[in-house]
Formats: structure tokens, sequence, C-alpha cells
């Protein structure tokens, strides 16, 4: 892991009420460029709300946040070129091909067409769907979709990629397949934001934060944390978290 | 621009793969052309009459086998019984009724007036005027013949005889060149209304359009791409409905192709941009097809399509400034039938085309990038 003491998300006492529904309730945190940053908590425990906050996709009640050194107020647009962004909800055109939708991709972040064709081969090389190229992506595995829409969301080396429950619905092999994928972005200097459910995953992370009502109870290394709930892993430590 | 290039792709792509637009771009105007115009037609080609003779004279014959030898006219029912004529008109078997008392004959012989009755089914005033009033010169005609037998003269009056009407733009006062024009503007407005909307909220549903949100993509750039594809889709279709209107019923384009094209797309951009503002406040394709059908009603029946404008009352005039199918319909008559151009369009164009830019402007203003 590459450890550095530079912050890439900043977020100071981040507000956002809907009416009187306090959905996200004074977080702080900072998240460190090259770490693997886990976002826990139950459903409905704001952490999708959050996550939309940092990505410029809502505006926040009230809080200090700057995210890849944008004001999240001010700076949405340029803040989007910064990061990447895979949704729970499945974002690839199922109607275009899987070049297509690289292409499209690539090209509305302005990608040289050389250089996006360049990172397409490798890409396609790397998840060994070169030949499937041509195939419409509603015709293809959710493990592969998945990947792939990673992938994209990382294809315009972004500083940091938000990661919302990516691995919902699919297999233990393509999930960890999916998080050899994280590694390799990791060592590209990407930081990763990630949100789950599954608590193995939650290992796989330098840090985590669990949310519970809004708030964040616990933030450490999961190791830190099992010892500090005396836990002998992270599913125990949120249980007694979340309760 | 080279981004907007990449978002056109993409839309062509998908809107051209979709298996949903072919019959649209192709059954679409074939049927409202070949079905909508030859209904949506006032011209009247049959009346069914019922006549009620109680007379039974010489006379009274003579002036049923004029109706009978008028081919507008058909005699549906005889009796002499005036009821039979009410059910007649109740049950729809009649349109209208002609009364001829007793002793009508008897008081023409004496030299006196001999009043008949004529009654309408009036449920549709248009047809039942129109109807009456040719029921009506059939009797004057041959209260001519009377006084003209009778060795009178007929008073000095302007004879039909003389005048010669001469119909300019539709010689042959033929309904289906009237209506074809409207007809195809209505065409044009479901393609712009609808398709580039609901393709947008689409985007919605499935959820894609919040991948498109979290990147550096422009709001205009976006619409402008859900807008291209359509524009071409209703100018193709404008193209293909001339044609058939061409074939079908030798509907002329008088003015120029090229300028009737170019304010088509200005209206394009009119009604795209429409849907597309009902697509930012919409979030299902229900919710957005059901606003762009209940608008769409009220400009075609406010639009001069089916009844003329100068005849509504002046504060739906009024409103009509508003109506962009008010303008485009115009407008496609006066090119098509008349053969008029820019100088005599010039003010609905530019009103035209001052819709499209304050449309398209609200669309991108009230598209939101956040949720």
């Amino acid at each position: 892991m590459v450890e550095t003491n530079e912050k890439v998300i900043v977020c100071k006492n981040m507000v956002k009420r809907f009416g009187s529904f306090v959905a996200d309730d004074n977080l702080t945190f900072d998240v460190y460029k090259g770490e693997i940053f886990g976002f826990l908590g139950a459903n409905g425990a704001g952490k999708t709300t959050a996550i939309r906050i940092l990505c410029g996709l809502l505006e926040p009640t009230s809080g200090d946040i700057s995210v890849a050194g944008c004001d999240v107020y001010k700076q949405t647009e340029q803040l989007k070129r910064r990061i990447g962004y895979m949704s729970q909800r499945f974002s690839l055109y199922e109607d275009l091909t899987v070049y297509e939708n690289i292409r499209f991709y690539g090209g509305i972040y302005g990608m040289d067409a050389k250089v996006r064709r360049q990172k397409t081969d490798d890409m396609l090389e790397k998840l060994g769907i070169a030949d499937q190229k041509n195939r419409l992506v509603a015709s293809m595995p959710l493990g592969w979709k998945q990947k792939l829409a990673f992938s994209l969301a990382i294809l315009h080396d972004p500083q940091i990629v938000f990661l919302d429950e990516p691995t919902g619905g699919v297999d233990p092999v393509t999930r960890r397949q999916f998080w050899n994928l994280i590694y390799e972005a990791v060592e590209k200097g990407i930081t990763v934001f990630v949100t789950t459910h599954y608590m193995d995953e939650a290992e796989y992370c330098d840090r985590v934060s669990i949310m519970n009502n809004g708030r964040i109870e616990a933030l450490d290394t999961p190791q830190r944390l099992k010892k500090l709930y005396q836990a002998e892993n992270m599913d125990e430590v949120f249980l007694k978290i979340a309760r | 621009m080279k981004t907007l290039l990449y978002i056109l792709q993409k839309e062509f792509i998908q809107v051209f793969r979709n298996k949903g637009m072919l019959p649209i771009i192709f059954v679409l105007p074939i049927v409202q052309m070949m079905v909508l115009v030859f209904a949506a037609t006032y011209d009247l080609k049959r009346v069914d009459i019922a006549i009620v003779d109680n007379d039974l004279s010489a006379t009274s014959r003579q002036l049923v086998s004029k109706i009978q030898g008028n081919p507008f006219f058909k005699i549906s029912g005889s009796s002499q019984n005036r009821g039979d004529a009410n059910y007649a008109l109740i049950d729809n078997s009649a349109d209208l009724a002609l009364i001829i008392p007793q002793n009508t004959g008897k008081k023409i012989g004496n030299n006196g007036a001999a009043p008949v009755q004529i009654i309408v089914n009036a449920i549709n005033g248009n047809s039942a005027q129109l109807s009456t009033a040719y029921l009506s010169g059939i009797i004057s005609a041959f209260n001519s013949n009377l006084m003209i037998e009778k060795g009178g003269k007929v008073p000095g009056v302007i004879s039909g005889e003389g005048i010669s009407a001469r119909y300019w733009f539709n010689e042959d006062l033929n309904y289906r060149i009237y209506m074809a024009p409207g007809i195809l503007v209505v065409l044009v407005t479901v393609i712009g209304l609808f398709l580039g909307g609901m393709n947008l909220v689409r985007e919605k549903e499935i959820g894609t359009i919040e991948q498109i949100n979290v990147t550096p993509i422009k709001k205009w750039q976006f619409l402008l791409g859900k807008l291209m594809p359509f524009l071409i889709i209703g100018l193709f279709d404008l193209g293909l409905g001339l044609t058939l209107a061409r074939i079908a019923f030798g509907m002329p384009v008088t003015g120029s192709l090229l300028f009737l094209f170019s304010v088509a797309a200005i209206y394009l951009v009119v009604v795209l941009a429409l849907g597309l503002l009902m697509s930012t406040i919409s979030q299902t394709q229900q919710q957005v097809t059901f606003v762009a059908y209940f608008s769409m009603m009220i400009f075609v029946l406010m639009s001069g399509l089916f009844t003329p404008v100068e005849s509504m009352p002046q504060w739906a005039q009024t409103v009509n400034y508003l109506n962009p199918l008010y303008y485009f319909v115009l407008i496609m008559r006066s090119v098509t039938l008349k053969g008029a151009g820019f100088v005599d369009l010039w003010p609905k164009i530019a009103a035209l085309a001052g819709y499209a830019v304050l449309f398209m402007s609200l669309a991108i203003n009230r598209y939101r990038k956040t949720v």
C-alpha cells in the first residue's frame, strides 16, 4: 500500500438534511492518497448520501468538504474530471457493445483517440475479454459487467474512485477478482473509496469507517477496530456497533 | 466540441439500434397520411333526407324529383306522416327532413305563398348549415322555374349563371389537400414532443444518467445529443409524409422545399426542446408521456388545424400566440398550397425561432446534474 500524508478528501462536519430527516449528521474524516477507505454501515445509514455529496451529485446542507482539491459546493465540474464513480445501479449502456461503451466514456473525458485505443486494448486484455469487445453489454454476465464498469470508472486516471456497493450480487470468486482490480488501481496511485455490505471485504481495506443512523461511530484500521471492540473479525465489530 | 461528437455518436447508435424505432419512423407517417387525412374531412358528400309529402300534388312531386335528381341528397324515406321524419332524425337514418303541408300545390296555383318546413339535425352545426343551404338552393331554383313557367319574370337579380367564381390555391376545393399539411404538422409534433423527452427519462429510469452526471459532460451537450437524432428523424418523416401526400392525393408543394424543411427544423427544435423541458421535471416515462399528450391535445385543437382560428373567441386567438403549432400549421399550409416564402412568413418564423431559443434555454437551465 502506498501510504502518504497527502489528503485527497477532507470532510469536516458534513451535514445533509432532507426536510426534518438528517441523513448525514456531522461527518468528519480524511482520506489519504493511495489508501483503500472502506465506508461501512447498514442500509439507510447515510452512506450513499455521503458518497453522492463527495462526487458532486448532491449539495450538502453544511460542512467544509473538499475532494481532490475541489470544493464540493462550487467546483463540482472540475471535481468530476478528477474522480471516477461506480454506482449501485449498473451504469453501463446495455444497448451498446463493450467497445462502444469504452469509446463513449473515453470520449467524453476528452481522451486522445490514440491513447484511448491503447488503453482499451490493455484493459480488455487484462479482463480477458479482448474477443468480446463487439458484444452487447446486455448479454454479458453480471460479474463481467461489474469488472468492466470498474475499469471504465478509472479509464481516465482519476485521483479517487468512488465505489458504491460494487460487488452486490456476485459470487465470491468474482468478488475476489474484482478486489484484485482494486489493488491494481491502488498500485497506480488511485485512491479507492468503497462502500460494502460484505465484512470480509472490510478486511481488505486500509481503514474503515462504520456508520450508524447518519453518524460515524468508528474509524480506524480493521486490526485496531477488532482490538478495540474485542472482536474476532469485522463482522462482530459491525454487529457491536450497529446492533 | 469533440465531446459533443462522442455524445452524438452514442445517441445515434442507440436510437437506430432500438428495434421499436423502425415502426415509429415508417408506420407513423403512413398511418397519419392514409387514415387521418381521409377521416378529418368536413366535405359533405351525401346527405340523407326524409320527405314528408302531405300534399301529393304535381307541384310537390316536382319538387321531390328535383331533390332526388341532386347528387348531394339521398332520399332515405318518404311518408305522409311527420312522425316518421322525427324518428328518422333521431335514429340518424336522415340528416334533415322536408315537410310539404297539404294544399301546397293549390296555394301555388292560386299565386299564393306556400310554406314548407325543413327540420335539420344540428348536432354538428357546420354540416347542418351547409345541408340547409343546399336544400334552400334547390327550393329557390324551383321557385324561379315556377315563376318563369307562369310567364312572370324573375326580378332583376344577380343570376348564378352570370358569376364564375375562381377558387385560388385549392382549385378543386379538395379538403384532403387542405388537411394533409396540417396532419403533417401533427406528425412532426408527435415525434418532437414525445421521442426526445422519453429518451432522456429512460436514462433516468435505468440509472445511467447518474453516471453521466458524474462526468464533466456539459448540460447543453447532453441535451443536444438527445435532440439531434429526433430532429433528423422528424425531417425524414416530413419528407416521407410529403411524398405520400403527393402520391396519394396529389398534394402540391408550391413553395420552396428547402425553405419548408428549414422552417420545419426550427419547429422541431421548439417541440423537442419542449419535450426535453418536460422530461427534466419528470421522473418516469409515464409522467412525461402524460404531460406531453395533454399539451399536444390542447396545442392541436387550438392550432387552427381543424377549426379556423379566426372563429375562436378573442382570448383563444391571443393564447394561440403561445402555441407553436398555430404558427407551423399556418406556415405549412401557406408554403405547400400558396407557395409563400420567407418574405410573407417571417414574423411567424421569428416567433418560432424565439420559442426554440427560449425552450432550449429553459430545458438546459432546468436540467440538473445533481439529484
